[in-house]
């Protein structure tokens, strides 16, 4: 199978409010470094496009319209898009390379969770006849499987705490993120808790924003000349919907994507975990079996900021920043969807060869 | 070079105003076990499901691929979901397609839905936007000039689109899927429906319906030992352009023309009218005919009309091209599925399996879907025989 690699990932600040700026907007910038960054001029230079967004956050049908005008596709371009997260944009733009109609793409995901009340929004992709009418936000389930974990002795509050300081922590060398800070584990378990066990530090921020990947052929990686990171594995499983009828303590589906993507082929020296809530990222890193050899969200992860839609793409693009700045040779990214991590993506990223 | 594939099992849901008697799950499901049935085949034999459909707003359901999955017995395995415009249904179907074009799975199942009657599909696409136009006019609305325009440069006649929607409900009274059955519908009566935006009347428009569309698709191997004929995917192409750009052909979308090209030289079409045998094509509104037999070529600018009003594109007439034997979106359209159906419709005709609206030794067909401005393009063909 045709071998891909990254050689380009841009994201804009991730910012609690984006005040007036439209969707549009806050692709634009982000398109022009990445063009910038590759070298291309344009969306024309690419052979494929792809994007993640959803239409609830903006509160408008085929929010993705608007996003097609930010690339200048005159003339015409080959172009879809995802009602999920940008990563599943990518997992698209790769069967389109593999079967041969690509050797190049772009993948963008944005949103701007601003102007509605997100964990309220996302109540309504739940089961619309049993679920849905109850109004549970994503919070409330997430506290549900937070306070499991805490009953069954899994997991300590201090464990928890740990995960949110260590994010704040790594995110001040991250200069989009919108939470960092030197702050300790007991500054954590100083705050109340917000909805009981989780405290406010637990949980991600709401942030606008996007974010961009360019990926293609190893051949046109050499050819373009750029620092790249070849997608050695990439598989994602969901799981049943109905939160009664899995183990909310375990992901099973990160750990078997993990082991179709390859990850036990060798090491992983770094690993960027979608968890937007803390005890999530101990869910994960058990379910893909880490250790204390690998750095797990040098970002910051998505606890210091959260581009709904485009948040598993950046994991993707984070753990290919720091295999081109030398810092690792293999990565592992992971993204969710859906309530309590009910459907899984990982990809597995190696160090290419020096161009 | 693409791996090939094939359709090897098709399954519909029957469409109507109102399916009351099956939850949103029930719907797809129905049509998945339908397509499971018809390639003989139980859910262990499928390795990811691809879902479509759009917008979210018609049933105010958020992401309704992360609720499906057990309806659709995707547990374990892969579920993408494709979001394009009203092009989502063709979209979704190349999507799934390049699961097993790519070599990455052997066997992919792909549904697409729309229960319209959950909503008011009008008003859910017309909600204000800031610093936008706001337009308020549902499709119709939007689609009515530049169906004048259409007319303005051609000189049509103006019953061409009384013809099409005759000929398209004729049609679907030989499919007893299709939501109209309108055996008897006349010329007169459709010429005396009330105008909704004009020159569209209310007969030359698509009804709303709940329905789904689910589809096998398999990789060579194992298309070669299905039970019943395969029919084989010979091209695919998907085009997109911004809503408005300074000199935006509109009539006839650069998008458009540019995909039917890509489509045909895959196939190995130069001739569509004459190297064709069958067409179903997304014509929502009846004046979409002429406009898209042009726009695919196969008649040339300002001449579409013609074929329409000699009977090249009627099954009953006997004509060379028949164009949407199924009765087409006019007779059915659940939104997100529409596009999928005319995919779907195309594989029957190959696989020789569209009974009574069967256009005699198919043998290659296309399947087009279009949505948004008329700026969102996806297309197939898919044929009797692998090349």
């Amino acid at each position: 199978m045709k071998e891909i690699a990254i050689v380009g990932y841009q994201q804009s600040d991730c910012v609690s409010d984006a005040g007036a700026l439209n969707e549009v907007e806050l692709i634009i910038p982000v398109l022009g470094r990445i063009f910038e960054q590759v070298g291309i001029t344009n969306a024309q230079d690419v052979d494929f496009v792809c994007s993640g967004s959803c239409d609830y956050l903006q509160g408008a049908a085929f929010a993705f319209v608007l996003g097609v005008d930010a690339l200048g596709a005159v003339p015409p371009i080959k172009e879809s898009h995802v009602e999920m997260d940008a990563a599943w944009a990518l997992y698209e733009s790769i069967l389109k390379i593999r079967m041969g109609h690509a050797d190049s793409a772009l993948i963008y995901g944005f949103g701007k969770s601003s102007p509605g009340e997100l964990p309220i929004v996302l109540s309504q992709q739940l089961d619309p006849y049993y679920l849905a009418p109850q109004w549970v936000d994503t919070i409330s389930l997430a506290a549900m499987q937070a306070r499991m974990m805490l009953d069954q002795g899994l997991i300590t509050e201090r464990d928890m705490a740990e995960v949110v300081a260590r994010s704040r922590r790594n995110a001040i060398n991250n200069p989009h993120a919108q939470l960092k800070g030197d702050v300790t584990a007991d500054d954590i378990l100083a705050e109340e808790t917000y909805l009981s066990p989780l405290r406010r530090s637990d949980c991600c921020p709401v942030s606008d924003g996007a974010s961009a990947v360019v990926i293609c052929t190893v051949e046109k990686a050499k050819a373009w000349g750029k620092p790249y990171a070849v997608i050695s594995g990439i598989d994602h499983i969901i799981e049943s919907h109905n939160p009664g009828m899995r183990d909310l303590t375990d992901s099973v589906s990160t750990r078997k994507a993990a082991a179709n993507a390859g990850m036990g082929d060798g090491k992983v020296d770094v690993a960027e975990l979608y968890a937007p809530f803390s005890h999530q990222e101990l869910i994960l890193s058990r379910a893909l079996g880490l250790s204390e050899d690998t750095t797990i969200n040098p970002s910051g992860g998505v606890l210091a900021g959260n581009l709904m839609m485009a948040s598993g793409l950046s994991r993707i693009g984070e753990v290919f920043n720091r295999i081109v700045a030398g810092d690792a040779e293999r990565g592992v990214a992971h993204t969710t969807s859906g309530p309590c991590l009910q459907h899984n993506l990982v990809a597995v990223l190696d160090k290419g060869e020096v161009a | 070079m693409a791996n090939l594939a094939a359709v090897v099992g098709i399954g519909q849901t029957s469409y109507t105003t109102k399916r009351n008697d099956v939850s949103i799950a029930g719907l797809v499901r129905e049509a998945a076990v339908n397509a499971l049935n018809d390639a003989d085949l139980t859910w262990d034999d499928i390795d990811a499901v691809i879902l479509g459909k759009a917008p979210d707003m018609f049933e105010g359901i958020i992401m309704p691929e992360i609720y499906l999955t057990d309806a659709l017995g995707c547990n374990g395995k892969p579920m993408l979901r494709v979001h394009t415009a009203g092009s989502v249904g063709g979209s979704t179907a190349l999507v799934a397609a390049s699961h097993v074009q790519s070599g990455t799975f052997k066997r992919v199942l792909t549904v697409s839905f729309e229960k319209q009657s959950e909503s008011n599909a009008m008003w859910a696409l017309s909600n204000p936007q800031p610093f936008s136009t706001h337009l308020n006019a549902g499709a119709g609305g939007y689609f009515a000039p530049i169906i004048r325009e259409y007319i303005r440069r051609s000189g049509a006649p103006d019953d061409v689109g009384i013809k099409v929607a005759v000929k398209d409900r004729q049609h679907g009274a030989r499919n007893p899927l299709a939501h109209l059955q309108l055996p008897e519908i006349t010329m007169e009566e459709v010429s005396e429906s009330f105008m909704l935006w004009d020159p569209i009347r209310y007969l030359e428009s698509c009804p709303s319906s709940d329905g789904a569309c689910a589809m096998v698709i398999a990789n060579e191997e194992l298309a070669d030992r299905s039970s019943k004929p395969p029919a084989w995917i010979r091209g695919v192409a998907m085009r997109s352009e911004p809503t408005m750009y300074a000199g935006r052909e509109e009539v006839n979308p650069q998008a458009g023309r540019d995909c039917a090209a890509d489509v045909y030289k895959q196939a190995g079409i130069s001739d569509p009218r004459k190297d064709l045998d069958v067409a179903e094509v997304y014509v929502p509104f009846s004046w979409y005919e002429p406009m898209w037999l042009e726009n695919l070529g196969f008649a040339p600018e300002g001449e579409g009309w013609k074929l329409t009003m000699e009977g090249a594109t009627s099954l009953l007439d006997g004509g060379d091209i028949p164009w949407n034997p199924s009765g087409g979106v006019l007779s059915s359209n659940p939104i997100g599925a529409s596009g999928m159906i005319r995919f779907a419709e195309a594989a029957r005709q190959v696989r020789n399996d569209a009974g009574e609206h069967q256009v005699p030794d198919a043998k290659l067909a296309l399947g087009h879907a279009y949505g948004g401005g008329a700026q969102f393009f996806a297309m197939w063909v898919v044929g009797a025989e692998k090349a």
